[in-house]
């Protein structure tokens, strides 16, 4: 189903989809609808060509979506399974609370990406992200992996701030430099050879779907991002009956 | 060895005429104060422990048993209380912070109890509930402003997403973490008896309640756990949870130790990990992010479902719900400072948030003002106790109410207000297996459908007495609130007149 978004609010447009029995959707035209895919199940796909609004994607159920433009804010808000793929740049809080399914995106992205990943049982959850991220890049990360390769940045492409409250999960981010102002909940080591082969199937996805070689990418120096502990608050309480 | 400054809060109090060295007590206590001793052949109590939570005194078979407060006494000082001094040595032992459950136990006016209710007397009769029809029903949710007409004139009725309660009483959100399965299914088969709703507070939703769905309010917090497709859809309104009175402007922390398997599968979470929910959440910043969650939600779930938001009571709330009103959401629940919690900072329990009476009614007269109380409905909670509260708040504006301490204590809470440690002898706040089971859910729901009854018949009765026959026409109905005691400032903030005005 092709639909022509252009001039669409949001509610007509995402009734369309949902109330739609195909399941191949192209949208043209997109500029600024929100909710776009929300909740979609698995066996669903949305083309997008334009610029999505805030919220592509939430509770994502399992359906795949790929932006052909920039995607906004809270785009895979507590995502629950699925992919979504943005040829372009990504908003803040992408991936909020994100449960599984993946999220790659090709260029750079904003601030507090990743944050509340989880993961559990069999879910879990993917995040990479081509160029750079914002400031608090997975804060209170408690699952699943993020990998930020910087391609093109120069010096370290992730800002202030990264994994504050983590607890949880792994981030991988490709850079010379150790990133700034790391706080006490994380553990900075330089990835070895053995754990960069652990996400070489996401950076292979990442090359497939927008180019780049996996093995170059891969030959960089990658630093490795893990909590110190499952429970970072447990000392501060004291029982006061 | 370092010296321990704390005294036993309390003093077992044994009859040893009455004790048959049974040792009820001693299985009976999580905490272990109770024990045998043979070479003395006598029960014996390690006081240090002791919670006051009655499970002993209740359950021992010759009533030998009294808990009373320790009656050793620091000096008296009428600055530096014994509590305090007591919180001193704790933090001065420990470098951590204070931890307290259940609500603000402090000594703060309650103007529920300064409010009186009007009569009928001559003229416009009361009405006898047991003879005459009343109506307590009430539906939440926004109300249309305006009638739309088709082209043939026929009138077009919008249909706003709406919940329909028998009685204008819902059980406020406690998560499945917080309170045992036991106590989340008591819950569940209490609102479905009632006609009304529970709430699964913000640790998503056990596989077996899913069937209670067309009685149970989802939560959605900034954790988001347990939060999927399958939860939204399951419930009859989702609420967003921007605050909990008891702990206005912080987050929830679950330590891992208390996520066993079954709390690790509705929170999806793995077992052991610290399940922190943010103060805030990250995405919302200001009312039109707030509107962005909304509106999500409501897209994710087909635009079927009402949508709450959830605030504690703080200085600007009426500002706040006057944004919330505008944010899309179909109701807000307004939680006071005294409301409960399975955990909270003290500090934070017993210093921050205000009234639930008067922010109840400063919010009405703002979005009266505003001319949008029909956008939203109002939801009170935070320590409405009997079925007197319930009226006033309805008085005052209030379209219904959440209660949660008082439904714990219809399944046997003794508010001992330690729910934090784990050990709930009564089988409520606890996750052990052997404390949960005592917790029988078939009684237990009966118990707290007798209580929604009873307060339902004494709704009834108030309502009667003022000659009114449907809560509708009691609510904000503020002539039929007089003040006792309360200043001019507190007169006018209620919006209600003095005793003998």
């Amino acid at each position: 189903m092709i639909i022509d978004a252009k001039n669409m609010q949001y509610a007509e447009l995402n009734k369309m989809v949902r109330d739609s029995e195909e399941d191949k959707f192209t949208l043209d035209n997109v500029l600024g609808q929100r909710y776009i895919g929300a909740g979609l199940p698995e066996g669903k796909e949305i083309l997008i060509n334009g610029t999505p609004g805030n919220a592509l994607g939430a509770y994502l159920n399992g359906a795949k979506i790929s932006v052909h433009g920039n995607a906004q804010d809270a785009t895979g808000d507590t995502m629950n399974d699925g992919a979504i793929i943005i040829h372009g740049n990504s908003g803040d809080t992408t991936g909020y609370a994100m449960r599984s399914g993946e999220i790659y995106v090709q260029g750079n992205a904003g601030y507090r990406v990743g944050i509340h990943m989880k993961s559990y049982q069999d879910l879990f959850p993917t995040i990479v992200i081509g160029g750079k991220v914002g400031d608090f890049l997975g804060e209170y990360q408690a699952g699943g992996i993020i990998v930020v390769l910087g391609i093109g940045v120069e010096g370290c492409p992730v800002g202030h701030f990264c994994g504050t409250g983590m607890h949880g999960g792994e981030m991988f981010i490709r850079s010379d430099v150790m990133p700034k102002g790391l706080p006490v909940q994380v553990c900075c080591t330089v990835a070895t050879q053995e754990e960069k082969e652990s996400i070489r199937h996401y950076v292979e996805r990442f090359v497939k779907h927008f180019g780049n070689n996996a093995d170059e990418l891969l030959s960089s120096n990658f630093f490795k991002l893990t909590p110190n502990s499952a429970s970072p608050y447990k000392q501060l309480y004291v029982n006061n009956l | 060895m370092a010296i321990n400054y704390l005294n036993p809060l309390f003093e077992v109090v044994r009859n040893p005429d009455r004790c048959i060295k049974c040792r009820v007590c001693e299985r009976q206590c999580a905490n272990e104060v109770h024990h045998y001793d043979p070479d003395l052949d006598r029960m014996v109590a390690d006081e240090t422990s002791c919670v006051d939570c009655q499970r002993c005194v209740t359950l021992c078979p010759t009533r030998a048993l009294k808990i009373r407060p320790n009656e050793n006494q620091f000096r008296e000082n009428g600055n530096w209380s014994q509590q305090i001094m007591d919180e001193v040595y704790k933090q001065a032992g420990s470098g951590g912070v204070l931890l307290s459950a259940m609500g603000n136990p402090r000594e703060y006016p309650v103007y529920w109890d300064k409010i009186l209710l009007n009569a009928s007397q001559v003229t416009n009769p009361p009405i006898d509930p047991l003879r005459e029809p009343m109506e307590t029903k009430t539906f939440l949710g926004k109300k249309d402003q305006s009638i739309h007409y088709d082209e043939n004139g026929k009138a077009v009725y919008e249909k706003n997403p709406y919940l329909e309660l028998d009685v204008p009483i819902m059980f406020s959100a406690m998560s499945f973490g917080s309170i045992s399965k036991n106590a989340h299914e008591t819950l569940a088969r209490a609102a479905q008896e009632l006609g009304t709703y529970y709430n699964t507070g913000e640790g998503g939703l056990h596989k077996d309640f899913y069937k209670y769905g067309a009685n149970t309010i989802c939560q959605v917090a900034s954790g988001r756990f347990g939060v999927f497709k399958e939860y939204l859809d399951t419930g009859a309104a989702i609420e967003i949870k921007m605050g909990q009175g008891a702990k206005p402007g912080i987050g929830g922390h679950l330590p891992g130790m208390k996520i066993n398997e079954e709390i690790s599968k509705t929170r999806m979470i793995p077992k052991g990990t610290d399940a922190i929910s943010p103060a805030p959440h990250h995405d919302i910043y200001s009312i039109e992010d707030l509107r962005q969650l909304v509106l999500s939600l409501k897209e994710a779930t087909n635009w079927e479902k009402p949508v709450i938001v959830k605030i504690a009571a703080v200085h600007n709330v009426a500002a706040i719900a006057s944004g919330i009103a505008r944010s899309g959401a179909d109701i807000i629940a307004i939680d006071g400072y005294r409301g409960g919690t399975g955990a909270a900072p003290t500090r934070i329990r017993d210093n921050v948030g205000i009234p639930i009476e008067l922010a109840l009614a400063s919010v009405d007269q703002r979005l009266r003002d505003e001319g949008i109380r029909n956008n939203i409905s109002v939801v009170v909670g935070g320590s409405v106790r009997c079925s007197a509260d319930v009226v006033k708040a309805v008085a005052l504006g209030a379209d219904a109410v959440y209660i949660a301490t008082a439904a714990l204590l219809a399944m046997g809470c003794h508010l001992c207000r330690s729910c934090n440690t784990g050990k709930c002898n009564w089988g409520i706040a606890t996750q052990r297996a052997d404390l949960v089971k005592r917790l029988n859910p078939d009684i237990a729901y009966k118990r707290l459908v007798n209580l929604v009854h009873a307060w339902d018949h004494e709704i009834k009765e108030m309502m009667g007495g003022m000659g009114i026959n449907s809560i509708e026409s009691l609510r904000g109905n503020r002539l039929m609130l007089r003040g006792i005691g309360l200043t001019q400032k507190e007169l006018d903030i209620l919006g209600i007149m003095h005793a003998g005005e």
